[in-house]
């Protein structure tokens, strides 16, 4: 089936356009995260832990936010100062960043105007040390939403190589990769996770383990996706086009990828979207155990992880589990669309439009 | 017959699948000959060991633990069983074409036309330029009405004779010496069948190419074929020029595949079926 075709029939299905359309919000977001983010993630405050999200009102000079006090000494108990507010600037300088990772850029979306030491504008509240959860928020969208698509895209080459392969080639070489990949399924993902973690954690620094990250996910990940693969490239290849396509000399690399690949196209994007969730969760539960990303770089799973803190759950802080939103509403994103393009491309479906 | 040496040239071919006591010997020690231009048909029931015959020429059938091909193919100078998998390669589609039964799932149903007649050409034809302007006209070759915007078309666009048209212009998109059509029109109505055998009859003269015929039809074979391969269960049973075969079958298979033929005007109760007890009988001597 065509791409466009696949996007013209999405365009008539609210659900799957709603998903599509969340997802590449928060795409966009996560690409111009240094730019939303008003704060760099690891810069602390520890004069106002547990800072309630800003209520924000009209001040002389446009929108602005009020100021808060901590009423007891012990415990947080934040209360907006009456009459006193900070207005808010847009496109302000603040923290450098790199843009795309290699533009130097210092402009935010927006800054508080002329802040004194220890002022914060914080949309979600902040955590336990004071650092902005809406900028480690966003930041953290970086590391979550990306090791998704790295993770499938490793999985999926990976997994269409050695299935597609054993599924061409048959015989022995079948025998043995398929028995393999059984050995990897029989394994309980999560151990498998922390043990491949725990084997390969000396060699890398904590800023490369995102990196071992994806790479554990993808590891773990192919095993079920080269299975599925080799059935269908099994199927495909005792197809006559296959055999034509040899009658007429092409070589064995050409046949997969030009007429095996193709004809895996809807099932690879189905798979990959429905797939997707998984990655998300894997990291989130890895960083949620401590065995992921790092402190002070900031994942969702990470941030998640410190809403454990007891006093999140006496006081109700309820900002500090927006990390967990933000993963829900992915993965139900995710899920939607992966639903919604498995009915599109599915043949018994086309079936039933066309009769 | 000429003195020259013939195109394809086949002594003593067996073809077994599977090995030990469950081997099948699909094709058991044949010989036959096509001279260049000529039209051999090789008629046969089913599993008679036609296809796996054709097949077995530029080794397309599944390597060795599961299908052993013995015995020699001598194409136009080459000893296929000595090629190496390069080679035959270079021999497929460029020397020795094929068309298929199932035209619909003969194409591959996610390129246009156009793209898998370029994959031939861009494969053995690497001097054509325009390779546009080639595919339109093979397309006019084969008879496609508008060939200029019908080649952008999916299979699934084109009829079933279309389509066929479109799988033999892939065949003679590489100029082969020798065409192996595998029951091609097998899949098609009548009045097609007659165009899509009249075409090849046309390209096969344009073309001076031989034509290797498997098909279950007489009809055809009496209009088209110069010689006829009676094969069956492996063995090849008959071969001679057409008519002298279809008038004065000489093997009980043959006779009984031709009173097989329901004839118009003469009243029959029931169709004719083969008894095959006589017919073993026969082939063992």
């Amino acid at each position: 089936m065509q791409p466009r075709k696949i996007f013209r029939e999405l365009c008539k299905r609210p659900i799957g356009m709603i998903s599509l359309g969340v997802l590449v919000c928060f795409y966009l977001i996560a690409l111009f995260a240094d730019f939303l983010a008003p704060y760099p993630t690891s810069t602390q405050n520890l004069d106002k832990p547990f800072h309630p999200p800003t209520a924000l009102t009209w001040t002389s000079s446009g929108l602005g936010c009020k100021v808060y006090q901590n009423a007891d000494a012990i415990n947080p108990d934040w209360k907006p100062v009456k009459n006193e507010t900070r207005s808010i600037q847009w496109f302000a300088e603040g923290y450098d960043y790199k843009f795309l990772g290699f533009i130097p850029a210092n402009t935010h979306l927006f800054q508080l105007k002329d802040s004194q030491e220890g002022d914060r504008i914080y949309l979600l509240g902040s955590d336990s040390t004071g650092r902005d959860v809406f900028s480690r928020l966003l930041k953290g969208s970086q590391v979550s939403l990306t090791i998704g698509i790295a993770g499938i895209s490793i999985t999926l080459f990976v997994g269409f190589v050695v299935g597609g392969l054993s599924g061409y080639f048959g015989g022995l070489s079948d025998f043995v990769a398929m028995r393999f990949v059984e050995f990897l399924m029989a394994i309980p993902g999560l151990y498998l996770l922390l043990s491949l973690r725990a084997a390969l954690a000396p060699y890398f620094k904590s800023d490369q383990m995102f990196y071992l990250i994806v790479v554990i996910l993808a590891m773990i990940g192919w095993a079920g996706t080269a299975r599925v693969i080799r059935g269908m490239s099994l199927s495909i290849r005792r197809r006559p086009f296959v055999q034509a396509a040899e009658s007429m000399g092409q070589s064995t690399w050409k046949i997969l990828f030009q007429h095996i690949l193709p004809n895996l196209f809807s099932y690879l994007l189905v798979a990959a979207t429905l797939s997707i969730p998984g990655y998300i969760l894997g990291e989130a539960a890895l960083s949620f155990l401590g065995l992921g990303i790092q402190e002070p770089a900031a994942s969702w799973g990470l941030m998640l992880s410190q809403a454990q803190d007891m006093k999140v759950f006496m006081f109700n802080f309820w900002w500090m589990l927006t990390p967990g939103f933000a993963i829900f509403i992915t993965v139900i994103a995710f899920n939607l669309l992966g639903d919604t393009l498995r009915d599109i491309v599915d043949p018994k479906f086309q079936m039933n439009r066309s009769s | 017959m000429s003195t020259s040496p013939p195109l394809l040239d086949v002594k003593d071919l067996n073809i077994t699948f599977g090995s030990g006591e469950s081997a099948t010997h699909a094709v058991r020690g044949i010989d036959f000959s096509i001279a260049k231009g000529e039209t051999v048909a090789v008629v046969g029931e089913s599993g008679s060991g036609k296809s796996v015959t054709a097949l077995s020429l530029v080794r397309l059938l599944p390597p060795p633990p599961t299908c052993r091909i013995e015995g020699d193919i001598h194409f136009s100078g080459h000893a296929i069983q000595e090629l190496r998998t390069s080679q035959l390669r270079e021999l497929r589609g460029k020397s020795i074409a094929y068309i298929f039964q199932e035209p619909s799932t003969s194409l591959n149903p996610v390129f246009s036309i156009h793209n898998q007649i370029s994959e031939a050409l861009l494969l053995h034809r690497p001097e054509v330029r325009e390779i546009s302007d080639e595919i339109e006209r093979l397309l006019e070759l084969v008879k496609i009405p508008n060939a200029k915007k019908r080649m952008h078309d999916y299979p699934h666009q084109l009829s079933g004779g279309m389509q066929q048209r479109v799988m033999i212009a892939m065949a003679l998109a590489c100029r082969p010496k020798l065409l192996v059509a595998d029951e091609p029109t097998t899949a098609l109505d009548v009045t097609i069948q007659s165009e899509i055998m009249e075409l090849l009859v046309e390209l096969k003269n344009e073309f001076k190419m031989a034509i290797m015929l498997i098909t279950h039809n007489f009809g055809i074979v009496s209009g088209f074929a110069d010689r006829v391969i009676v094969m069956f269960r492996g063995n090849i049973v008959e071969q001679g020029p057409t008519q002298e075969v279809l008038n004065n079958p000489q093997h009980p298979y043959t006779q009984a595949l031709i009173d097989c033929i329901p004839k118009l005007g003469k009243k029959q109760e029931r169709l004719t079926t083969i008894d095959y007890d006589k017919i073993s009988g026969a082939t063992q001597k």
